[in-house]
């Protein structure tokens, strides 16, 4: 930069749009965005679970005992809680979504959204039932 | 990343996520809920392994485990990146996304397979 560019004090700065990190908590659907979004922690979660679990089962009976003694405690079962909200968040917004994301033809005729959100749930509900069963059937 | 790549982490992502609509409330509100609060009684040790030990649903249960994780990464990452604004750190989040849920995999194939 030479002597003779005094002007140059005057440049302008670039524009660049500064959003705040909470820039979603200002309206409600943008909340319910950041939630389905943040579902995806409790999905995680979960499979951590199952994992203790197959650990827990392949070292033996004392070992499953003191995992399910473990989520017994209030706090794992408050943790639970919040994380079973999220994972049927999940399944509804998942569910709802499927439509939009798959659409299914036959010949000229669309299958209507309304059809594969259903299929979807009367699946979620038989496997939910086959898996209810063969947990109280042990 | 390469944006080419982002068909084949997205196919995992819907993967995961259909896999875990399906299958986790149950599964979740049944071990993690109901038996805790005394709703049920927790199946015997000998019953659940008769059913979770068996090769198909060791199979299906890596199968839920590992894409659930790849579910997490592609949603957690791109939370990351809109919702916090961490677009300098693309990069890194979509390594650390990708890697842990891959690192997750292998430990979850390590001990179910």
């Amino acid at each position: 930069m030479d002597s003779s560019s005094d002007y140059s004090l005057h440049h302008p700065k670039w524009h660049r749009d500064q959003k705040p990190i909470f820039w979603w908590i200002r309206r409600w659907v943008y909340i319910c965005f950041i939630a389905r979004e943040m579902t995806s922690v409790a999905v995680a979660y979960s499979a951590v679970l199952l994992v203790l679990l197959y650990r827990a089962l392949q070292s033996g009976p004392e070992a499953y005992t003191e995992l399910m003694a473990c989520l017994s405690h209030p706090a794992m079962i408050v943790i639970n809680v919040f994380a079973l909200l999220a994972v049927l968040y999940h399944s509804i917004t998942w569910f709802n979504l499927s439509p939009k994301a798959m659409v299914v033809r036959l010949g000229r005729w669309r299958v209507p959204d309304l059809m594969i959100a259903g299929g979807n749930y009367a699946a979620w509900f038989v496997i939910s039932a086959v898996i209810t069963w063969a947990y109280l059937a042990g | 990343m390469n944006k080419s790549n982002d068909p084949f982490w997205w196919t995992l992502f819907g993967a995961g996520g259909a896999m875990a609509a399906m299958l986790v409330p149950i599964l979740l509100f049944l071990a993690g809920v109901a038996t805790p609060l005394g709703w049920i009684e927790a199946p015997s040790y000998a019953s659940i392994s008769a059913v979770m030990m068996h090769p198909i649903a060791r199979i299906a249960a890596f199968s839920l485990i590992s894409l659930s994780f790849f579910h997490w990464a592609h949603r957690f990452r791109f939370t990351l990146y809109d919702g916090l604004q961490l677009k300098h750190l693309f990069q890194l989040i979509a390594v650390v996304c990708y890697g842990g849920a891959f690192a997750g995999s292998l430990f979850a194939a390590w001990v179910l397979l």
